[in-house]
C-alpha cells in the first residue's frame, strides 16, 4: 500500500495578460484566473494511479492564501480523498520555505499514523519557475529524490520512474520512500466527473498554519520585459492569403527547387 | 574562482547550452577582476574536449571519475562539484539551464543551504550580486539577490550567445575521483535505451524551417505541414508542447531547451510564441506566422503573418505552390 501526497500550488494562468501586483512582488491574479500547472496535473494523476493500483489513498498538499482550497477540490475532485493547507501567503515563502512546511506535513501526518511513502511534486512551478522545492525536500526528509520524470509506477515497495535523459529515455529503480518531480507528457490527467466533483466538496480539508516564519525568496522584484514594437505585415486571413503567401515565398527565393 | 558544471554530448563535445554559460561565466569573471574560471565534466573528457574548453577560458578542468560517475545521479554529481568548490574555495557555482543542470544545482544550493537562482538571463551588480531571470513562463522577469556564498545559478538557454574567449585559458586537466557516499546513489539511473543520434543537425542548419505547434492539434494533425516542409525542401521544428505530448521527437524542438535556429525563413504555425520558444528562433530573418490569434506573441514579433486556422491555410499554400510549378 502507498499512500502518495502530491504538492500543487495555485498559480496564475498565464495565458492572459500578466499584470503585476503594486510591491512588484507577484503577478496580480485579479484580471488572469488561477489554475494548478500541467507538471503537477500529471503529479496528480499518477499518484491517484499508484493509491489505486496499491490500495492506498491519494493526498494532496498546497501552501497557498485562502483561495488555494479551489485547486485542493479540483484535485480531490479528480480521485485525491484527502487534503492539507497551508494557509499562508506564497509570495513570502521561498523554496527552501515552502520545503520546509511540506517536511512538516509528511512528518506530522506520519506521527498520526497516516504515513506518505512518496511525495510528488511538478518539476517547476508555473510562476516562480525555481526548479528546487522537490530536492529540497528530499534533502529536509533525507529521502532519495527523481527530478524531471514523466513516468511512475510503484511495486514491491520500489518506485520505477522514467523520463527522457539528454541521451535517451532513462529509467530509475528505487526503493522507498522517495520524492519524485514530475514533467507533463506521461500520463493524461482525467476530467472531474460530476459525482467526482460532489464527493470533493464533501471532504474536510485539513487546515494548517506555517510551522515556522518564513525567510523568504530571495527577489528584489519583478519586473515586466518590455514590449517588443510589431512590425508584422498580414498577408491575409485563412485560405484566400495563400496566393499571398507563395509570392512572399518566390520573393525570398525560397520557392525555387 | 567560478566553477561551471559542463554538460558532454554522446559524442564527446561541450553542449552549445555550457557553452553558454561559460561565455556568461567570464564576462562575471571580467567583472570581478578576473576571478579564474574551472569546468567540471562527468567522466573521462574525450580527445578535444580539454582544449575546447580552454579556448572558452578555462583555467581548470576538474573530469569526475570512477564508479559512481558511470550514470548520472543528481546527487552524486552535487557531491562532486561541491567537492571541487571546497577545495578551490569557489564563490559562484553555474550551470546551463537544462534539465540536468536545474536538478544538480538544486542538489548544490540545498546542500549548502544557499539559495539557487534558475534560468538567469544576465547580472546586476557584483555587491549585492544581483541576476535577473525568467519567471512565469517568461511573461515576467525576476530580480534576486544572491547574498550569500557560493552563489548558486543557471543560465537561460540561449540568454547570451556562445563565443570563445579572446586568450584562452590554461586548460590544465584534473582528473578527481571523490568519495560519493551510498545514500547519494540511491536515485540513479539504471538504464538508457538507445541514445538518439543528434538528428538536429539538419535543423540548425537549414535555410528555411516550418513550425509546429499545439496547434497542430494531434500527432495525426501534421500531414499538411510535413508536406509544406517538403515542398520546401525545409526542416521541421517544433515547440515543447509538441514533443512533451509526444506527437514529435525530442530533437526536433526548437526553443531554449532545444535548438537554436537562424534560417532565413521560419514558418512558425499554431505556435503562441513564448520567450522560451522565441529564445530558438529570435535570430532568423524573415518569420511567417501562421496563427488564429492576432494577438498571439509569435504573429506580433513576425515580420509577416497569415490569421488562420493552419488546417485551411496551409492546404491552401501546398496547392498553390503545386500550382504555379506546374504552369
Ligand atoms: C524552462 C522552460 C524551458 C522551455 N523551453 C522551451 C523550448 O525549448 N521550446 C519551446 O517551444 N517551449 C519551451 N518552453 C515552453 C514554453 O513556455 C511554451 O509553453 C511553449 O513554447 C508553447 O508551445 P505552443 O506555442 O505550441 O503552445 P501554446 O502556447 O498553447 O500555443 C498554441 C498556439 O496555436 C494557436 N492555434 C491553436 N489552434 C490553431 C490552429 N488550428 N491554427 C493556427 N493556430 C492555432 C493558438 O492561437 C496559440 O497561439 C519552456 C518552458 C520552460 C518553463
Ligand atoms: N506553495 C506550494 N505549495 C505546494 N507545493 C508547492 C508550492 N510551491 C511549489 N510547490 C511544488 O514544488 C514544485 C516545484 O516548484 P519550484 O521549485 O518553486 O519551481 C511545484 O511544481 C509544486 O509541485
Amino acid at each position: 500500500m502507498t499512500n502518495p501526497l502530491i504538492c500543487i500550488k495555485r498559480v496564475v494562468d498565464a495565458s492572459s495578460e500578466v499584470v503585476l501586483t503594486e510591491d512588484a512582488q507577484g503577478v496580480d491574479g485579479r484580471y488572469a484566473g488561477f489554475t494548478t500547472s500541467a507538471h503537477e496535473e500529471c503529479a496528480v494523476e499518477i499518484g491517484v494511479q499508484v493509491a489505486s493500483a496499491t490500495g492506498g489513498t491519494a493526498s494532496v498538499v498546497t501552501l497557498g492564501d485562502a483561495d488555494a482550497v479551489e485547486q485542493l477540490r479540483s484535485a480531490l475532485a479528480v480521485g485525491c480523498t484527502a487534503a492539507t493547507h497551508v494557509v499562508a501567503d506564497p509570495q513570502t515563502f521561498g523554496p527552501a520555505d515552502v520545503a520546509r512546511e511540506l517536511a512538516a506535513v509528511v512528518r506530522d501526518h506520519e506521527q498520526a499514523g497516516t504515513p506518505h511513502d512518496l511525495v510528488l511534486l511538478g518539476n517547476d512551478a508555473a510562476d516562480s519557475g525555481d526548479f528546487q522545492v522537490g530536492i529540497r525536500l528530499a534533502y529536509e526528509l533525507g529521502w532519495p529524490v527523481v527530478n524531471g520524470v514523466s513516468k511512475v509506477s510503484v511495486a514491491d515497495g520500489e518506485v520505477t520512474a522514467s523520463g527522457d535523459g539528454p541521451d535517451g529515455h532513462e529509467t530509475y529503480r528505487l526503493p522507498l520512500p522517495a520524492v519524485v518531480t514530475v514533467l507533463e507528457g506521461g500520463v493524461e490527467p482525467r476530467y472531474p466527473t460530476v459525482p467526482g466533483r460532489m464527493k470533493a466538496k464533501k471532504v474536510e480539508i485539513e487546515e494548517r498554519t506555517p510551522v515556522s516564519d518564513p525567510a523568504g525568496p530571495s527577489r528584489v522584484r519583478l519586473v515586466l520585459p518590455p514590449p517588443s514594437p510589431s512590425s508584422v505585415q498580414v498577408l491575409g486571413e485563412g485560405a484566400a492569403a495563400a496566393p499571398a503567401v507563395v509570392d512572399l515565398l518566390e520573393e525570398l527565393g525560397v520557392l525555387a527547387r | 574562482m567560478i566553477v561551471v558544471l559542463v554538460e558532454v554530448s554522446p559524442a564527446g563535445e561541450a553542449v552549445e547550452t555550457s557553452r553558454e554559460a561559460l561565455t556568461m561565466a567570464r564576462e562575471l569573471s571580467a567583472a570581478g577582476g578576473g576571478v579564474p574560471i574551472d569546468a567540471v565534466v562527468v567522466g573521462e573528457p574525450a580527445e578535444g574536449l580539454v582544449p575546447a574548453l580552454a579556448s572558452y577560458g578555462v583555467r581548470r578542468v576538474h573530469a569526475l571519475t570512477g564508479g559512481a560517475y558511470d550514470a548520472f545521479a543528481g546527487a552524486a554529481w552535487a557531491a562532486g562539484l561541491l567537492h571541487v568548490r571546497e577545495r578551490s574555495g569557489a564563490v559562484v557555482v553555474m550551470a546551463a539551464g537544462t534539465s540536468r543542470g536545474n536538478e544538480v544545482l538544486a542538489h548544490v544550493a540545498a546542500r549548502s543551504g544557499v539559495p539557487m537562482a534558475a534560468n538567469v538571463l544576465s547580472f546586476g551588480g557584483l555587491s549585492p550580486f544581483t541576476v535577473t531571470r525568467q519567471v512565469v513562463g517568461g511573461a515576467a522577469l525576476e530580480e534576486m539577490q544572491l547574498g550569500q556564498r557560493p552563489a548558486v545559478f543557471t543560465v537561460a538557454g540561449h540568454a547570451v550567445q556562445a563565443a570563445p574567449a579572446d586568450a584562452p585559458g590554461a586548460g590544465e586537466l584534473v582528473v578527481e575521483t571523490p568519495d560519493v557516499a551510498p545514500a547519494d546513489l540511491v536515485a540513479r539511473v539504471v538504464s538508457t535505451d538507445e541514445p538518439e543520434p543528434d538528428l538536429s543537425g539538419t535543423l540548425k542548419s537549414a535555410k528555411v524551417v516550418v513550425g509546429a505547434g499545439r496547434g497542430a492539434g494531434s500527432a495525426d494533425g501534421f500531414a499538411e505541414i510535413l508536406e509544406l516542409t517538403d515542398l520546401l525542401g525545409a526542416s521541421l521544428g517544433v515547440s515543447r508542447v509538441v514533443t512533451s505530448l509526444g506527437w514529435r521527437p525530442h530533437h526536433e524542438q526548437v526553443g531554449q531547451t532545444g535548438s537554436r535556429i537562424s534560417p532565413d525563413l521560419y514558418i512558425p504555425c499554431g505556435i503562441s510564441g513564448a520567450i522560451q520558444h522565441w529564445a530558438g528562433c529570435s535570430s532568423a530573418k524573415a518569420i511567417l506566422a501562421i496563427n488564429t490569434d492576432p494577438d498571439a506573441p509569435m504573429v506580433t514579433k513576425a515580420t509577416h503573418a497569415v490569421i488562420g486556422d493552419l488546417h485551411e491555410v496551409i492546404p491552401a499554400v501546398n496547392e498553390e505552390i503545386r500550382r504555379r510549378r506546374a504552369g
